[in-house]
């Protein structure tokens, strides 16, 4: 993916060059391109002031970075404790097996991420599976298995 | 010691406690690992080195505190000493912590024959646990990073990751254009783990 | 949704137009906005909690809309519809309640609306079908406040969630939102609200229940040594799996939130406040987020607060994944741009925090505390719950029980009567195997102990804690063992592994927990474990890891004859441990529809067309397909 310099100078002039700022502005660059490339993490530093080694220790540190492109659609499975007793597990290992893809990873056809999510909040829909940003409640096989073939379809 | 005759001694900046039931006494701004060295007793450490600032992240100089019936265990690398407390550095709660964690790092890093002799001192020879990573001999004690940071200034590497995926590295494992080859991680690292990744960092 | 995002902005700049220069003028704004408001004027609310939201409410909201403008009805007793947050009753939702007179819809669908105007509106009676049935009586009931969910419970600290539009300041205003801060600002000094907070006996409603007005005054002692800036954090990063107390709160009603910031701000000298909510909330930060900007537009946030010279302005940080981060001092390192890690206490953040300087992090959950201390007065909040644990708490009730969702107590109630009376039981079964509270640094309370106060103390004698307020209800078919590692795997993810005791100790204690899972191991392991358990309690640097072997050591404790039967009988008496289980086919059930053959990955269900379908053991891997698809319920599990 090209990046656009525009677009990173864009965001970054919203932040005082100050280190404090590294994860927001790291937050907004992936915003808008969906992942961090390796430039952009190199400008976000140069901005703020900060070693890219800390850059990079807090892109690996913090779950919701990508340093890597993502997928089209995003299938986020709550893995809570409500939804782990409703078979969370049971379901994420059933998407495992049926997009051949591990948890964590995208898709061979860069069509689908699959993420595990600690709690979502949404405790009364167990389990609970969220496709991009539409929330599944009460979600089984049969109910998944439609969704992404709809999306396929797309 | 008196009540009066303690305070006499504070006020000359002087603190006395015990450790181990002997009498220490240390300046305000010390450590109790600190005062402990200074009387010869022996604690252990592993991510503590005096060129840096201590972090008390291994764990490995824990000590139980006793205090007005109340004890805890610290890390006496980063606790300042106190007035009239009682200091055990082998007592059986220290004991169990230590030789867990050095159990435990007999497996997590099982190419470090330094940590092989540091078990072998409080009587841990081997690992009920699973070896996963035989070539691995880095404990994540930070002092790599930290004596890049606070004596080189250049900040060239750093731990990526978290939990049992934390790893020292530089960013993106590419050779780092910050570092200046000095070496000083290599002099630091406390099991030689380092040599194994020093090429990859200064290219 | 880009054109309800212009309305809010234009909200806020019409909004300045109002801007309030005194306490007068905040008075004077209310009682403008009351008097436009007929009392009896219908408002049909529509619940907009994220569970309702998941359930299709918005579709209701548009359908009602729709056909409240097809219904012809004269335009000064048009219904209003209002969008709030949660109502706390998630497994009736979407809820669609009536006011003034507190008629509950449940399960309410698009295609509903059209009858509900009809009947409801126009003819003035109640939809039967819709209405909430008691399913110990059987009988149908049709108010809200009748419903033994809602009748029980003590609702202070939500009492504005699902009455107000979240995105609307002068509903908070109309129910009198912001008048505590004018009282505080205009006739208490910042000792007298400090004073007020320790007399109430709030305690931090995070997990750790330390007293706040004393966190508060150490926080003005060190100010005073050491003369600087202090600052007040909102800790929204709630990450206990099974816990949305906070995510309801931020989203319905963020002003409790603000206003209880701004108030301690007063009261300990701070201008400056963060609020650090979790990225996995988005509707949170966007409600809080508008919130902040309707304030500032009214001078309630910002430079010279209602005219009494007092500054305090609150900036909002996004989490970036990592449960850790609620932990204080990780939070700290987080708003300063740092990985998440967290540093040895003390020195704790009231003397030493965010850069360097004294600061109070507070949960979101205690902040919506204080304005109701300071509006009714201490010795009414003392007076509700019981000594050494005032006030109410906000639980996630979840898992086994009836009545799944968000509940308001006062502390001390029973375990029992929070499952029975608002939980309406365990469905299926006459009683709890176990409630978890206090999420992974919490533990398991067996029914045994079902008359336990839930109180911070009675919690922690039986071996559990407070924690945020998830509570979990298990039942039978809930295995005990799989519970403490389900926590531990949740813990070794989130760890940040700066600590050996907790980077190792997680992983190592697994290994015990997936040895017991798969049947192996000995009650020697057992001891074992239990030393380990106390190594990485002792030995942790945060609470994190500190904390961690408790759903291990009250799992032990309690359910002993489970972790035996695993070990010893090579049996899970719950039927969920994968290694020691086998799915078979109830023949007496089974209709030989075949789906559960064709929903196979390893092609080991076997039979023909409408006749018993059988599994083949050897090859089963026991996925659960078969299970979750049966249309009849005919797998069984032992």
């Amino acid at each position: 993916m090209s990046v656009s310099f525009g677009e990173i100078e864009t965001i970054l002039d919203r932040f005082p060059p100050q280190p404090e700022h590294l994860i927001s502005a790291l937050q907004d660059v992936q915003a808008k391109l969906h992942y961090i490339p390796q430039a952009a993490m190199q400008a976000v530093c140069e901005h703020l002031g900060v070693p890219l080694s800390r850059g990079w220790a807090v892109a690996t540190f913090f779950k919701s970075f990508r340093l890597e492109p993502r997928g089209v659609h995003g299938i986020r499975v709550c893995l809570g404790t409500a939804c782990h007793l409703k078979g969370g597990a049971r379901l994420v290992e059933g998407l495992e097996r049926e997009l051949k893809v591990s948890r964590g990873h995208t898709t061979k056809d860069l069509n689908f991420d699959l993420d595990t999510v600690n709690c979502l909040g949404a405790c009364a829909l167990a389990p609970v599976v969220v496709v991009d940003e539409n929330y599944q409640p009460n979600a089984s096989h049969r109910k998944l298995r439609k969704v992404l073939k709809d999306l396929t379809k797309a | 010691m008196s009540a009066k005759k303690a305070k006499k001694e504070q006020d000359k900046g002087l603190i006395n406690f015990a450790i181990n039931g002997q009498s220490v006494q240390a300046r305000e701004g010390w450590t109790i690992l600190e005062t402990a060295r200074q009387f010869g007793v022996h604690i252990p450490t592993l991510c503590f080195h005096p060129a840096v600032q201590p972090i008390g992240s291994c764990r490995l100089c824990v000590v139980e505190t006793r205090q007005n019936g109340q004890s805890r265990v610290v890390a006496s690398c980063i606790t300042p000493v106190q007035a009239g407390v009682e200091v055990l550095t082998h007592s059986e709660e220290v004991q169990n912590v230590r030789r867990w964690v050095l159990e435990m790092l007999l497996a997590n890093c099982p190419a470090s024959r330094r940590i092989r002799e540091l078990a072998k001192e409080y009587g841990v020879t081997s690992t009920r646990f699973r070896v996963e990573h035989p070539e691995d001999a880095c404990p994540r004690c930070g002092l790599c990073v930290r004596v890049c940071e606070e004596v080189v200034g250049v900040q060239a590497i750093s731990l990526g990751n978290r939990g049992i995926f934390k790893e020292v590295t530089s960013p993106y494992h590419q050779h780092s254009k910050d570092c200046v080859s000095c070496g000083t991680c290599l002099y630091v690292c406390p099991t030689g783990a380092m040599e194994q990744l020093f090429d990859q960092i200064r290219g | 949704m880009m054109g309800d995002a212009m309305a809010q902005v234009s909200t806020a700049r019409k909004l300045e137009e109002f801007r309030l220069p005194n306490a007068e003028a905040l008075a004077a704004y209310r009682e403008a906005i009351l008097a436009q408001r007929d009392p009896n004027r219908t408002v049909i609310i529509v619940c907009h909690g994220t569970g309702c939201l998941a359930n299709g409410s918005p579709k209701v909201a548009a359908a009602l809309r729709q056909s409240i403008a097809g219904a012809g009805i004269a335009a000064p007793v048009i219904p209003e519809i209002k969008t709030t947050g949660c109502h706390g009753f998630c497994s009736r939702g979407p809820l669609v309640i009536l006011q003034p007179s507190g008629l509950f819809y449940q399960k309410v669908k698009e295609k509903d609306a059209e009858e509900i105007v009809q009947t409801t509106l126009m003819e003035g009676r109640p939809v039967e079908r819709l209405l909430y049935v008691d399913p110990r009586t059987g009988e149908p009931i049709a108010h809200d406040h009748e419903i033994p969910f809602y009748k029980y419970q003590q609702r202070i600290v939500l009492r504005n969630i699902g009455k107000i539009d979240p995105a609307d300041i002068s509903d908070t205003i109309a129910v009198g939102g912001y008048q505590a801060l004018a009282t505080a600002l205009t006739g208490m000094t910042p000792d007298e609200v400090i004073a007020a907070v320790e007399a109430a006996g709030l305690r931090g409603r995070g997990g750790a229940g330390f007293p706040t007005g004393r966190k508060w005054r150490f926080a003005t002692e060190n100010v005073r040594k050491h003369p600087g800036p202090i600052y007040v954090v909102g800790n929204g990063d709630e990450g206990d799996p099974g816990a949305f107390m906070d995510r309801t709160l931020m989203e319905g009603d963020p002003h409790a939130v603000l206003e209880g910031m701004a108030i301690g701000a007063y009261a300990l000298g701070a201008s400056q406040g963060f609020i650090y909510v979790r990225m996995e909330y988005p509707v949170a930060i966007r409600h809080l987020s508008l919130a902040i900007e309707q304030a500032r537009a009214l001078g309630l946030l910002g430079k010279n607060i209602l005219g009494t010279g007092f500054d305090f302005d609150i900036q909002i940080n996004r989490g970036a994944g990592a449960f850790v981060c609620g932990e204080e001092t990780a939070l700290i390192a987080s708003l300063e741009g740092r990985v998440g890690e967290p540093v040895p206490r003390p020195p704790f953040p009231a003397e030493r925090g965010l850069w360097g300087r004294p600061t109070i992090i507070n949960n979101v959950e205690t902040w919506g505390n204080v304005s109701q201390i300071i509006e009714k007065g201490s010795q009414w909040y003392s007076d509700l719950g019981v000594p050494h644990s005032t006030g109410t708490k906000i639980f996630s009730l979840v898992g086994k029980v009836n009545n799944v969702g968000l509940v308001e107590v006062p502390m001390g109630i029973s375990l029992e009567r929070i499952v029975d009376e608002i939980g309406g039981g365990v469905p299926g079964q006459d009683r709890f195997k176990a409630v978890q509270t206090g999420g992974p640094s919490g533990g398991c309370i067996p029914y045994k102990l079902k008359d336990t106060p839930v109180d911070f103390d009675s919690l922690t004698k039986v071996g559990a804690m407070m924690g945020s307020g998830g509570m979990i209800v298990m039942d039978q078919r809930d295995c005990m063992v799989d519970v403490a590692r389900y926590f531990l795997r949740f813990l070794e993810e989130e760890s940040c592994g700066k600590c050996l005791p907790c980077r190792l100790g997680l992983k190592a204690m697994l290994e015990y927990l997936d040895k017991f899972a798969q049947g192996q191991g000995s009650p020697q392991d057992i001891e074992e474990l239990q030393s380990l358990a106390r190594a990485v309690k002792a030995g942790s640097l945060c609470a994190l890891g500190g904390t961690s072997p408790n759903p291990i050591l009250t799992t032990i404790q309690y359910f002993r004859d489970e972790y035996l039967a695993h070990v010893v009988d090579h049996r899970c008496p719950a039927g969920v441990c994968k290694d020691l289980i086998t799915y078979s086919i109830n023949p007496e059930i089974c209709n030989g529809c075949g789906v559960c053959a064709r929903n196979c990955p390893q092609g080991c269900i076997s039979g023909e067309k409408k006749k018993l379908h059988t599994i083949d053991a050897s090859s089963c891997i026991r996925c659960g397909m078969c299970m979750d698809e049966c249309p009849v319920d005919a797998v069984m599990v032992e």
